[in-house]
């Protein structure tokens, strides 16, 4: 049992396991939005956008997606005369964060959905224009109702994280399966592998737990 | 060729037409890795449910400990671990089976949790009236509470069975020949990925929208109130 | 007579001088010719689906004047409100407000619907309060006052803040002007959502049931604000209430509703003290039993 030898390159991978989930869900957050508003858009090319994009990105696999992005756009680019190649950083933040946004979009689209209609008409009354009203009034109490939502997304995020070592990208399980393949030693590496998603996840949920205790601040005082 | 099916590479449409039935092959692998996941996931999802609603913490706490760590651990993980980590404790099973093992574990996990909503969902007044009909415990579970909860939980095991689809393409890590995996074979061979990818995901897409109308179908035609008991 | 958006918006606050009404002063009222109407509906019309909510619809107000309006559920008094403050949409007829079509737009000399620019002018018109409140749960009771000045007439923070000053202490909540909508009682809610909208200082304030959502000892709170504005304000104001006692101590006027029209109108004496018609005597004796 080296365990204590495995934990520098785990650890290494880590770094990058983390990276990864950042951006993707940065990129799945700002993705979430956009489609989720434009799901309930007036403007038809919008709409008709973000409907076509969730179902594609939630319908599909996203190892599908992930390997779409890095083998198979390339060549399509090599056909249009186009440069499509990307690192495997890219297309793994790419896959993940559209992957997560598009279902990140239909908790958007439903905390949107899920504020009262007398909101809306006293915004009208008011005469605010509807996106004064969404980015004032409808907005700002969605957010608390998508928090716990978005943290399960979170944690699933990192979870499909490791789906990037099949790509080669060097994660925690990408340096986990180099270990294994030079020692053999299975047991210890997979054990500390998974204790180690397990730890983060748990941080993962207590950093949105914070978050979504922040947002939701002018609940306190409901009955 | 692959699986004995030769493909046709004089042009683009050729080839799609040609790999088709190739691709077919995969996608029955994959709905079988589906339906024995799915399966797994069911019975183990009932162990784990009945084991965390269990009166002693001793046995409570470490089923919900158990689950929560299965939740917060990938898939792909999981899997490599029992295709790894069994052989070398004695325990050697067929690839296909390992990925579909593992599937069920991961969401055995999710499973167990669709189980406990759906029985807290039953008003508590019915295992009270079946206490006080004298109906024995088990009589009460599976007549009275079970055919009550189903249709309350149809909804959400839809979904779950549409995600362990969509999770199957993992197993290819193992050489479980699904559908992704065939296509990507073929892309090595031929060095053409684009189409046999898009393929997959296109025909990956009609699947998950078909299974969303079935799922839709069976939720308006079981009765709200419970599978009906003549 | 400029008749520009941007003069409208900045003419209330530059003449805030001492003394003057705070509660109406725009250039938009004075267009009309005295004697014209401040609201005018012409053989509305509104449906929902089937139904006909309000039959060939003929109502006027007069500026200045508080006009309470009675009838059963389903007579179409909330609607006409409703449709007031552009909430919803006629079938048939013309509403004029201030003088000019409200869901209708003068192009080349022929009335079309009005589109959303349109819309928007008109809204500046009217202020509503709801029965249920409908406050900003998100916002402090000073930032529910403030938003809309701020966003929609582009006021400057500090200029919004001044009109909260002014209307919180209106109705008698500046000491809670830092409290979120959560923290209040349903009257001192409601006595908010009034200031708010008077903050926009529109020619029109619109009441659909005030206090119908209140606990009874709360009640008062709201119809001592509503009546001070009615009496030390020459604000056009329309009422929908239940509450009979109140409609006769503000009202120049009761209409009563029923079936999508007005059966009876008259000052309150006439109306609620001797009705003319047997369906107001109907209604006006079940209400007397049950209240």
């Amino acid at each position: 049992m080296d365990w204590n030898i495995y934990l520098t390159p785990l650890l290494q991978g880590a770094w990058v396991t983390v990276q990864l989930t950042v951006y993707s869900t940065i990129l799945g957050a700002i993705t979430a939005f956009v489609f989720g508003v434009g799901k309930l858009s007036d403007n038809w090319f919008y709409r008709g956008f973000s409907i076509c994009f969730i179902e594609i990105f939630r319908g599909t696999s996203l190892l599908v997606q992930l390997f779409w992005l890095f083998f198979a756009l390339p060549l399509l680019g090599q056909a249009l005369g186009l440069d499509f190649r990307m690192a495997p950083l890219v297309a793994g933040t790419l896959a993940l964060g559209f992957n997560i946004g598009a279902y990140g979009a239909e908790v958007v689209r439903g905390a949107i959905q899920a504020v009262p209609r007398s909101q809306y008409e006293a915004a009208k009354a008011l005469d605010f224009t509807p996106r004064q009203t969404l980015r004032f009034i409808s907005l700002p109490q969605a957010i608390p109702e998508m928090m716990p939502s978005f943290g399960n997304l979170a944690v699933q995020n990192l979870k499909d994280t490791a789906l990037v070592s099949l790509i080669s990208l060097g994660d925690m399980a990408f340096r986990a399966e180099q270990i294994r393949n030079y020692t053999q030693d299975s047991t210890t590496v997979y054990t500390m592998l998974l204790f180690m998603y397990f730890g983060m996840a748990l941080i993962l949920t207590g950093i949105m737990k914070l978050l979504e205790r922040s947002v939701g601040r002018w609940r306190a005082g409901r009955a | 060729m692959l699986f004995g099916i030769e493909w046709d590479t004089s042009s683009n449409w050729a080839f799609a037409v040609s790999i088709f039935p190739i691709l077919l092959k995969g996608l029955v692998v994959t709905l079988q890795a589906t339906v024995v996941g799915f399966f797994v996931a069911m019975v183990l999802g009932l162990i784990l449910a009945g084991l965390k609603s269990a009166r002693l913490a001793i046995i409570s706490w470490p089923a919900k400990f158990i689950t929560e760590f299965i939740r917060d651990t990938p898939l792909l993980v999981q899997l490599f671990f029992l295709y790894y980590v069994l052989p070398e404790h004695g325990i050697v099973l067929p690839a296909f089976l390992t990925g579909a093992l593992a599937l069920g574990v991961q969401y055995s996990a999710y499973l167990s949790e669709v189980y406990r909503a759906g029985i807290e969902s039953i008003p508590r007044g019915q295992t009270e009236a079946s206490r006080a009909l004298d109906l024995p415990p088990v009589r009460t579970f599976g007549f009275v509470i079970l055919p009550q909860a189903i249709p309350r939980i149809i909804p959400a095991m839809g979904n779950y069975l549409v995600s362990i689809m969509k999770d199957v393409p993992v197993l290819s890590v193992v050489t479980v020949l699904e559908m992704l995996n065939v296509a990507k074979i073929i892309g090595d061979r031929t060095f053409n990925y684009l189409i046999p990818i898009s393929m997959v995901g296109a025909i990956y897409l009609i699947l998950t929208i078909a299974a969303s109308y079935g799922v839709r179908y069976l939720d308006t035609h079981l009765p709200k109130r419970g599978i009906p008991l003549r | 007579m400029n008749n520009s958006i941007e003069n409208n918006q900045s003419t209330p606050v530059q003449n805030q001088t001492q003394g003057e009404d705070i509660v109406e002063v725009d250039g938009a009222a004075g267009r009309l010719d005295t004697g014209e109407p401040i609201i005018r509906f012409e053989k509305v019309v509104k449906k929902f689906g089937d139904v006909t909510v309000l039959d060939e619809l003929d109502f006027d107000v007069r500026k200045g004047e508080k006009v309470t309006i009675i009838g059963p559920s389903g007579s179409g008094k909330s609607t006409v409100l409703r449709i007031l403050m552009t909430l919803e949409n006629i079938n048939e007829g013309v509403i004029y407000v201030t003088g000019r079509p409200l869901w209708h737009e003068e192009k080349n000399g022929e009335l079309v619907a009005a589109g959303e620019e349109h819309l928007r002018d008109m809204r500046k018109e009217m202020g509503m309060v709801f029965q249920q409140f409908n406050l900003f749960p998100h916002m402090t009771v000073r930032r529910n006052v403030t938003e809309a000045p701020v966003q929609v007439l582009k006021l400057s923070k500090e200029e919004a803040n001044e009109r909260a000053d002014t209307y919180l202490e209106l109705v008698g909540l500046s000491d809670q002007a830092d409290k979120f909508p959560s923290q209040l009682s349903g009257g001192q809610q409601q006595r908010v959502a009034i200031a708010r909208a008077l903050a926009m200082r529109p020619n029109i304030m619109l009441f659909d049931e005030p206090t119908s959502s209140l606990d009874p000892e709360l009640v008062g709170e709201v119809l001592n604000v509503i009546q001070r504005l009615a009496e030390e304000h020459d604000l056009t104001m329309l009422l929908v209430t239940h509450e009979m006692q109140f409609a006769k101590q503000i009202s120049d006027r009761v209409c009563f509703f029923d079936k999508g029209k007005i059966v009876e109108q008259g000052t309150p004496d006439e109306v609620l003290t001797n009705p003319q018609e047997p369906r107001t005597q109907e209604f006006l004796k079940s209400f007397i039993e049950q209240h």
